[in-house]
């Protein structure tokens, strides 16, 4: 059996190509909230507190919107339902941990660090196995807060002038580049998208996201259905 | 609600997806149904945000002509469908917008 540290450094190794992208992630997450009005120390514990990139950057986007606090924090429970789905493959390697370390990890379970030590805790049967996953948490959240400090501090030198919140669409776009080659995908895409933009003045309390996404998954059903039957 | 307030309610659903996820969750608890169609959630909520952010003004107003922000999405889109990163997505997006707007 490996140490605890060498799996928590091999977690950290494995991880580290998957960083590339949060680097920009981060620093457009505080760049932008200095820009909608956030302080300096609201941002900064905004990404301690909830350290997820997708859901702090929906907040930022509803926020400025003038959406209400209920309509604001259940979007944000709907981006974050997609991490139900890792669960059904992820806690049957960590059911044997004490419950102070299922509420330690829970902290750093984020996509890329879930990607990763998926694979190695499907391979690894060690009692330690779950410092890998530490590892590759531990590795976005530094550069998580780093790159969302040095937001905070490029957000008051970027020009209003760049239109950077067109960095925001930008960004969920990016997360769905291998969605775009599966058919009932795009097809959920354009209606969810469509119902988004069409609804965006009439859907009321701005609860266009979950209704959008509720249409979408709907959309998904159906076809899913079809598919089987074919 | 105070900002405080928003922060910490949004840290809170955020964690308790993913404490439920490991503590409360079992295999069993999702058939294969279930799955496939949770697959299908990052399809269903990031168009939401995509969509109105690329065809909604300021003014809450819906645009489609003289927006660069549409071909700028577009030429995104193609780069990422070929280059399947997210690094080269996002850059060529903006890079093409700045084009748009400050040279075009």
């Amino acid at each position: 059996m490996k140490s605890n540290f060498k799996v928590f450094l091999k977690g950290i190794i494995d991880v580290s190509p998957l960083m590339i992208p949060v680097v920009p992630f981060g620093l457009i997450f505080g760049v932008l909230a200095i820009d909608i009005g956030f302080t300096p120390i609201e941002t900064m514990v905004m990404s301690l507190i909830i350290f997820g990139g997708a859901s702090q950057i929906v907040l930022l986007q509803l926020f400025s919107g003038g959406a209400s606090s209920l309509v604001i924090i259940s979007s944000v429970g709907a981006v974050n339902s997609r991490h139900l789905l890792y669960g059904a493959v992820v806690s049957e390697h960590l059911s044997d941990l004490k419950l102070i370390w299922k509420i330690i990890i829970s902290y750093f379970l984020i996509d890329q660090a879930f990607a990763i030590s998926n694979e190695y805790l499907k391979k690894n049967k060690d009692n330690n196995r779950y410092f890998h996953l530490v590892g590759g948490g531990a590795t976005c959240w530094v550069i998580w807060q780093s790159t969302t400090f040095l937001g905070i501090i490029l957000g008051a030198a970027i020009p209003e002038k760049l239109g950077l919140s067109f960095a925001v669409p930008l960004t969920f776009l990016a997360l769905l580049v291998n969605d775009f080659r599966k058919f009932i995908n795009v097809i959920v895409i354009i209606i969810s998208g469509l119902v988004a933009t069409f609804g965006y003045n009439y859907i009321p309390f701005k609860a266009y996201v979950i209704v959008a996404a509720l249409a979408g998954l709907f959309t998904a059903m159906i076809l899913t259905t079809k598919n089987k039957k074919a | 609600m105070s900002n405080w307030a928003l922060i910490l309610y949004c840290g809170l659903i955020t964690y308790l997806t993913r404490f439920s996820m490991i503590a409360l969750i079992k295999k069993e608890m999702f058939n294969d149904r279930i799955r496939e169609i949770l697959s299908f959630v990052p399809s269903a909520i990031f168009p939401a945000i995509i969509f109105p952010a690329i065809f909604i003004n300021d003014k809450g107003l819906f645009e489609i002509d003289d927006n660069p922000k549409i071909l700028a999405a577009i030429i995104a889109m193609v780069i990422g469908i070929f280059s399947r990163s997210i690094i080269a997505t996002i850059f060529s997006g903006l890079a093409s917008y700045w084009f748009l707007i400050f040279v075009v």
